[in-house]
């Protein structure tokens, strides 16, 4: 499998083999360092939109890689002010660098600039749409904790229509058998067209809105920020906010082995009296992102085959 | 009463009918026929008994091909196709979805980059041909024929 020169922009675009190989190169980059690979090249990291975790992350996985970072994490500073097209900041970019990461509040954007940069292209998020290597990194979490990914039965609880991550994460264990539940409020259910892509491949699901019903069925339940940003309407959010707060009243009504997952930042739906508990693996879940991270660094730069 | 053909007839080209009327002076744009230099005939409101109203499009002098007939699918589904060749019909081209449609239709999502970055050529993945389901290329959204409109 040849991931050399290849953009990383939706998981849509792998197949569950593709899938399952970036996993096996993840954790060989968890077991062994490789602090040369990546010398004398550089990562350019866009981000038009705030972030944390998945900039440091990227510019982490670089750096323990040898390589060097370079970019901006806010649009304020740069020449968009000006009013210059995407592509053209891309076409710029693509002479300074050798991979770019790009996170962006417009749909569709890393889409485009994959298309205007020769150079490869890892999609840092797009807009309501998709965030490929926080998949990647849900992913390759499940299979840590779980020790296979196939047939699990799966709780996504928030905001499962603005969400993106709970849309690409959907999509990728589709490829393995799982038993979904979709946990939210009716207003925020996955959408319609989601729905349809899993009755397709005849995938079952359930919707529901009361975590309680379902919890003991679960092997993994993950929980989403119900997101301020993503809202047209903010009286609309203010209905739901604060509509889910796990804590240790749950524990109860779950699987032993149950995990709890959360792709962070979280406001006030897991209570910090589970992070102690052998549930929670969000921080985990969170430190997985380097390996998966320099994974696909080191692929798209062609020094892993 | 004699029956007069509201546009006369044509000895070469391509005769495209059964046109939605409000449709066809986008077939017009679509298939770009403002550059061409040869007779071209456009007739829309005429009376049809299946349609009620219809257009007709004459393109003396040019035969479009399968690829640029189905451009029109989005819009005129149902129209036909006719290569004439000495005012006789040499042949009969079907109308069908092709399965990626470029430019002609807009992302329904405001959000996409798309309806936001200029100079942007739209694209989208036919899932089903009827009723038309598309995938935007870009936003990977999903539209369906309510939400689907015209550049």
């Amino acid at each position: 499998m040849n991931f050399k020169n290849r953009d990383i922009i939706s998981i849509h675009d792998f197949s569950k083999q593709e899938l399952l190989y970036i996993l096996k190169i993840s954790k060989l980059m968890e077991k062994k360092p490789n602090p040369d690979l990546l010398k004398d090249k550089i990562l350019a990291t866009l981000f038009f939109e705030p972030s944390t975790r998945t900039r440091l992350s990227f510019a982490s996985a670089m750096e323990h890689l040898g390589g060097k970072v370079m970019g901006f994490a806010s649009s304020t500073m740069t020449s968009i002010k000006k009013g210059e097209t995407l592509w053209d900041t891309i076409k710029m970019v693509e002479s300074y660098a050798d991979v770019i990461a790009i996170r962006h509040p417009l749909e569709g954007s890393a889409r485009l600039s994959s298309e205007a940069s020769s150079k490869p292209v890892i999609n840092a998020g797009d807009g309501a749409n998709q965030h490929p290597t926080q998949t990647l990194l849900d992913l390759y979490t499940i299979q840590k904790v779980k020790h296979k990914l196939d047939n699990l039965s799966i709780g996504m609880l928030g905001d499962l229509k603005y969400g993106r991550t709970v849309h690409s994460l959907t999509t990728a264990l589709s490829h393995f058998n799982p038993k979904f539940y979709f946990i939210a409020p009716q207003a925020l259910q996955m959408p319609q067209s989601y729905l349809d892509e899993l009755k397709e491949k005849k995938i079952n699901f359930t919707l529901e809105s009361n975590l309680l019903k379902v919890s003991k069925k679960l092997d993994i339940l993950y929980v989403t920020r119900i997101q301020k940003e993503r809202f047209p309407d903010p009286v609309e959010y203010e209905k739901y906010k604060g509509v889910y707060k796990l804590d240790t009243s749950l524990l109860g009504n779950v699987k032993k082995d149950l995990k709890i997952m959360h792709p962070l930042p979280r406001v006030d739906e897991i209570d910090e009296s589970l992070d102690k508990t052998e549930h929670a693996i969000y921080f985990e879940q969170a430190a997985n992102g380097i390996h998966v991270r320099k994974a696909l660094l080191a692929l798209v730069s062609g020094k892993i085959r | 009463m004699k029956k007069e053909l509201s546009v006369s007839a044509i000895k070469e080209g391509t005769v495209i009918d059964h046109i939605p009327s409000n449709a066809t002076l986008k077939v017009v744009d679509i298939l770009d026929l403002r550059g061409i230099r040869s007779i071209i005939s456009i007739a829309t409101n005429l009376a049809s008994k299946e349609m009620g109203k219809k257009g007709i499009i004459k393109i003396g002098g040019k035969d479009l091909t399968k690829e640029e007939v189905d451009k029109i699918a989005v819009i005129a589904p149902d129209a036909t196709v006719n290569i004439i060749k000495n005012y006789n019909v040499k042949q009969k081209i079907e109308v069908t979805v092709p399965s990626t449609i470029k430019k002609i239709i807009k992302c329904s999502n405001p959000n996409c980059i798309t309806n936001n970055e200029k100079n942007v050529i739209t694209k989208f993945y036919v899932l089903n041909k009827a009723p038309l389901t598309v995938r935007c290329h870009y936003c990977e959204r999903n539209m369906n024929k309510e939400d689907i409109s015209l550049l």
